[in-house]
């Protein structure tokens, strides 16, 4: 066999096949933001969730001298989007599981205490054990409460056992419920799946999860002993038209029974039956697996404080009143909400808060800087619809319910694909890491 | 996703395999290829017995490419559901085939020495 030898091209082309790999390398880590902005200001973040942890990391390197203070009682972090693969028994519980203090900057103070107390025509907040901190711009970022007590007979102990799961409950919950899951699609029965009335974190949560029970029972070869009932809490399965159209005819194709305008108000751990209030009174499915999914609302500190929704449909639900595309409060303008809690019709998602973050330090480094930030929060919201294991939709949208596409003309939103599915399980974590130390 | 920058992509990629696990990775790569580079430049020409061992590695190499990404995330071959998918697989398939062809072609480079030494035995 004969060589051949090299000339410059040549020399060029079989090298660069190589320099491919380490190309990536080269790029710089580097963050190419402002100078920072001289301030002795008191920034106070309540929260230490995806929201509050980002914007902590964000404000104290676009800002140079402010005092920022972090007031959250939990010394976990919770990876949430990762409740659903926990559920699914695709990962450990662990694996939403991170040390709070080790995403937070050392110039962030953090108490580990919650608020009791809102007053922000005095601009302080008291915490759970008394102390008072005043404060120059405050953001609310505490996220949502997991209403269990509003459904008559439910109660956290009960998420493992009976058949009953709760995905939203947190990682060792989502991990009883995998236990219950799997055994129901062993043995078979009634799957009964749900979701509240309220607003809701992830809300295509609820269908990803009855989508991968149906795939379980397909794989185990038990599907022909397995029923699964959606009970939909309007006329819809999802609030965005073009995705809830895609969201039935999925449905459809995987033979669930779907019921319309279903909300669940009780359940009978021993009869194994849920109640429902629906157009027609008061109706009884029975299960032998459900997801009880809780109705949520904001914290009492925040639904009782001057800053939640005084009018409208939020009320009762507490969240807080800001201008939807500043995310800033309309009466007092050095509050700012993020997140879960933000009174805004949509964005109850790790994603959005990636949107949202930027939006907020913008508008809150403007205002220190005795200018007037620009940028606009669009409702930007997305959602790895899981529907079954190894394929996903990457859905993405705004407050316009249009579809905003991240790679349009390659990644098809409404496509069952692999690679939306490679995003989710590969992809997300690993960016809601970055965003949380606030370099994406 | 908002913005997509090299800084961006870089600090995702150090959050999914960890830092040290994502700089060795890159610094093997750079390693290979420099390492690749140095016996083309060494040898001033390439062997063509090296290079048939290195053709007959790629489909190893591409078949342990899909194997590896297939295993880390879950899924198979079924799960393919449009255009995109089937060139994300080809390209997974691309990469291992050629990173192998790479690999091969300058280990036996280094483990058997210039091509003079070569031809004489």
């Amino acid at each position: 066999m004969g060589d051949f030898n090299l000339d410059r091209r040549r020399f060029l082309t079989l090298g660069a096949l190589g320099g491919g790999a380490a190309a990536a390398g080269l790029a710089s880590a580097s963050n190419a933001g402002a100078a920072p902005v001289k301030t002795a200001a008191k920034i106070l973040i309540l929260g230490a969730g995806a929201a509050g942890t980002a914007l902590a990391n964000r404000l104290s390197a676009r800002l140079d001298g402010a005092r920022i203070t972090l007031l959250d009682p939990r010394q976990d972090h919770y990876y949430q989007p990762g409740f659903t693969l926990i559920a699914a028994g695709l990962k450990p519980a662990g694996y939403s599981v991170t040390r709070t203090a080790d995403w937070l900057p050392r110039t962030v103070d953090w108490i580990s205490e919650g608020a009791a107390e809102i007053d922000p025509d005095a601009k302080q907040v008291t915490t759970t054990s008394g102390k008072t901190l005043g404060y120059d711009y405050l953001i609310v970022a505490t996220g949502i409460e997991l209403d269990y007590d509003a459904i008559e007979g439910m109660s956290l102990d009960l998420i493992g056992a009976d058949g009953i799961g709760s995905v939203y409950a947190g990682p060792d919950y989502a991990a009883k419920t995998w236990a219950a899951m799997d055994a129901f699609t062993d043995k078979g029965g009634t799957g009964l799946f749900t979701r509240p009335a309220t607003e809701m974190k992830c809300a295509g949560a609820p269908l990803k999860y009855t989508f991968l029970t149906d795939d379980y029972a397909r794989r185990k070869g038990t599907r022909g002993k397995v029923e699964i009932k959606y009970a939909a809490h309007s006329a819809a399965l999802f609030s965005v038209p073009i995705v809830n159209e895609k969201a039935r005819m999925l449905f459809e194709d995987r033979g669930f029974d779907v019921t319309y305008h279903h909300v669940m108000t009780a359940i009978d751990p021993g009869r194994k039956t849920a109640s429902f209030r629906t157009p027609d009174g008061t109706t009884e499915i029975g299960f032998d697996f459900i997801n009880v999914i809780p109705p949520m609302r904001a914290h009492d500190v925040v639904k009782n404080s001057p800053l939640s929704w005084k009018t409208g449909k939020w009320v009762g639900e507490g969240w807080v009143e800001v201008d939807k595309h500043m995310l800033r409060h309309p009466r007092f303008p050095e509050v700012f909400a993020v997140g879960d809690v933000a009174g805004v019709p949509k964005g109850k998602t790790a994603a959005s808060v990636k949107w949202q973050v930027p939006v907020i330090e913008d508008h809150l480094v403007a205002q220190i800087a005795g200018g007037e930030g620009t940028m606009a929060y669009n409702g930007y919201t997305s959602c790895p619809l899981i529907t079954r294991i190894g394929r996903a939709m990457l859905v993405e949208f705004d407050y316009n319910n249009n579809l905003t596409p991240s790679f349009p003309g390659i990644v098809a939103p409404l496509e069952e694909l692999w690679i939306s599915w490679l995003l989710k399980e590969v992809a997300l974590k690993a960016t809601y890491n970055a965003m949380l130390r606030g370099r994406a | 996703m908002k913005d997509l920058t090299p800084g961006m992509i870089v600090a995702v990629l150090e959050e999914v395999f960890g830092p040290a696990v994502f700089w060795a990775m890159v610094a093997t790569a750079a390693i290979v290829t420099l390492a690749y580079l140095y016996v083309l430049v060494r040898d001033r020409s390439m062997s063509m017995r090296k290079f048939l061992m290195a053709q007959l590695s790629m489909p190893f190499g591409a078949v342990a490419a899909v194997w590896f990404v297939q295993v880390m995330t879950h899924s198979s071959h079924r799960d393919l559901g449009g255009p995109i998918d089937v060139i994300v697989y080809l390209g997974v398939a691309v990469i291992g085939a050629i990173g192998a062809a790479i690999l091969v072609y300058t280990l036996q480079s280094l483990l058997r020495g210039a091509p003079k030494q070569e031809q004489e035995r």
